[in-house]
């Protein structure tokens, strides 16, 4: 016991005095920035995915994007994150002096896209057909009628599932690191290594994450009622 | 609205928009259309597999028509119905609305639809907008469409007029509205239908709040904002409650009254009876009998009709 109230002096003495809070700080906002940032883009990609991936049986143009859409989703979802990171940072992005940020809200974007166009998917099939017909028959286009009809009400369901995406996308960025984007598992690694000691900063860090979580559960039950009570003024 | 809606009615007589779908051409020849006839079908069949839901049906429908469709389910009645504005992809036949072939992939099936109102057994009001968006959505979306498309045109036009002498300049299409007009004169319309059935304090509201009543009168008002040529009604008040039946047969009826041409399929005999002009009886994917409503409820020939109505009446 003794031995872990030292370890837990030493790492306030470097989280503290030496300013270790900075890179902490840091972290954290760069996980925030990947994990919310990566989600909106998964939600345009797999947005557009799903809509190509429903419509694939109407025109032999949409037919040909599902097929690639498929290969999208077989890929990124088939390969870990890490892979990804390290494929676009060594080879996609060698040499073009992109911020690793960035690279990583990219590549975090593309993976969750991934997931999101499955749930997407999940969610435009729950919308009730004769939504479509409905607007098909007062003469709008397919696509119209998915994007001002069915998409906005597959939104609203697929709510819960896309805060889980939020939550999972939170803590994978931990792997952010690998391609030398200060993200928290980095700032606390640092820690760590300067330190010699993995456990406390690592029981730091799950405190960290589980609050972020705590608190983006909150958000999204809020979200949720809110989308909810709009339906019922 | 007037000049968009003047140069989509010429882009409608040459409309090449692409209707990709894997629906292949189909194989009965197109016969001499009816220039009377607001709908014509021809030799329409539709199968499910090895299901044959319509059977070789040819059929017309003038201006001004009430036509009711009546009889047992399975019998192909809202097949038939949603085949009419090209719902469900007929497997055989052609569907002609105004000289116009639906069935063909050449033509722009959204420009033909805008001109068929339909409303549904489950009134399927859009819910992620409230009463009033669910109303002017088509028209504005349309309305801004044809603006975006006249934009389009004139600056080709003007860009093309550079080169060309001054004697040769091409006038522009001309343009008198706005994007805020056309919302305006949306909201407007829509007020006054909602007015008209007695609901413009649910302007804002959504329909899940609604009662069915109300649901499906709005959806009947939403078609008619696109100021449809023909109303297609497939069940108006099989998913009702008892008492709401009425209030909505009120506002088919007003309308049948004006002069609107409809094809209704419905189980209320009493409405087909007071309301149609002229009475389908469907049964195994072809119309068994048809006549007059005081023919078919009076002196029913056909043997299924006779078992059919000894049911239901």
């Amino acid at each position: 016991m003794n031995d872990f109230t030292h370890k837990l002096e030493v790492f306030f003495k470097y989280f503290i005095d030496y300013e270790n809070y900075k890179i902490v700080l840091t972290g954290l906002r760069n996980t925030l920035v990947i994990a919310v940032c990566g989600l909106i883009i998964g939600i345009v990609i797999g947005s557009i995915v799903a809509a190509f991936k429903v419509a694939g049986s109407r025109s032999k143009v949409a037919k040909v994007i599902s097929y690639i859409g498929d290969a999208y989703t077989g890929l990124f979802r088939g390969t870990p994150i890490v892979v990804q990171l390290i494929i676009f940072h060594f080879i996609i992005f060698r040499g073009s002096g992109i911020n690793t940020l960035l690279e990583a809200v990219l590549v975090f974007g593309l993976n969750s896209g991934a997931y999101v166009a499955e749930i997407m998917r999940g969610g435009i099939l729950s919308v009730d057909i004769g939504q479509t017909e409905a607007g098909r028959t007062l003469g709008l286009s397919y696509t119209t009628t998915m994007f001002r009809v069915v998409i906005p009400q597959a939104i609203k369901n697929v709510v819960p599932t896309l805060g889980n995406e939020l939550i999972a996308l939170t803590k994978d960025t931990s792997v952010a690191g690998y391609v030398a984007t200060m993200d928290l598992n980095a700032a606390f690694t640092a820690i760590a290594g300067a330190t010699y000691d993995y456990l406390v900063p690592y029981l730091f860090l799950a405190l960290v994450y589980l609050v972020l979580v705590i608190l983006m559960t909150v958000m999204i039950r809020q979200i949720e009622r809110r989308m909810r009570k709009s339906e019922r003024r | 609205m007037k000049d968009a809606e003047t140069l989509s009615a010429a882009e409608q007589a040459r409309s090449k928009t692409k209707r990709s779908k894997f629906a292949k051409a189909k194989k009965t020849p197109v016969e001499a259309v009816d220039p009377e006839a607001l709908i014509e079908v021809q030799h329409l069949t539709k199968k499910y597999g090895a299901l044959t839901v319509l059977n070789d049906i040819s059929e017309k429908v003038y201006p001004g028509e009430k036509v009711a469709i009546i009889g047992p389910s399975g019998g192909g009645k809202s097949t038939f119905l949603r085949c009419l504005n090209v719902l469900e992809d007929p497997t055989d036949g052609h569907v002609f609305f105004e000289g116009n072939n639906l069935c063909d992939l050449k033509v722009d099936i959204n420009l033909q639809r805008r001109r068929m109102g339909m409303v549904f057994q489950q009134f399927n009001l859009f819910n992620n907008m409230n009463v009033l968006k669910n109303i002017t959505l088509a028209p504005v979306h349309v309305g801004l469409q044809d603006l975006r498309k006249t934009k389009r045109k004139n600056l080709w036009i003007r860009f093309c007029n550079l080169f060309r002498s001054a004697a040769k300049k091409k006038p522009l299409y001309p343009i008198q509205t706005s994007k805020k007009q056309i919302k305006e004169d949306a909201e407007q319309n829509a007020m006054r239908l909602l007015t008209r059935i007695g609901l413009a304090d649910k302007a804002s509201v959504y329909p899940s709040t609604l009662s069915g009543g109300q649901r499906q009168r709005i959806a009947i008002v939403r078609a008619l904002a696109m100021n449809p040529k023909v109303m297609l009604f497939d069940e108006p008040t099989s998913a009702l409650d008892p008492e709401m039946v009425g209030e909505v047969l009120e506002l088919i009826k007003e309308l049948a009254d004006e002069g609107m041409t409809m094809v209704i399929v419905t189980h209320e005999m009493g409405f087909a009876r007071e309301v149609a002009t002229r009475v389908l009886f469907m049964a195994d994917g072809k119309i068994a009998e048809q006549g007059p409503p005081a023919q078919i409820f009076g002196a029913p020939q056909n043997a299924r009709l006779r078992d059919f109505l000894s049911k239901v009446l």
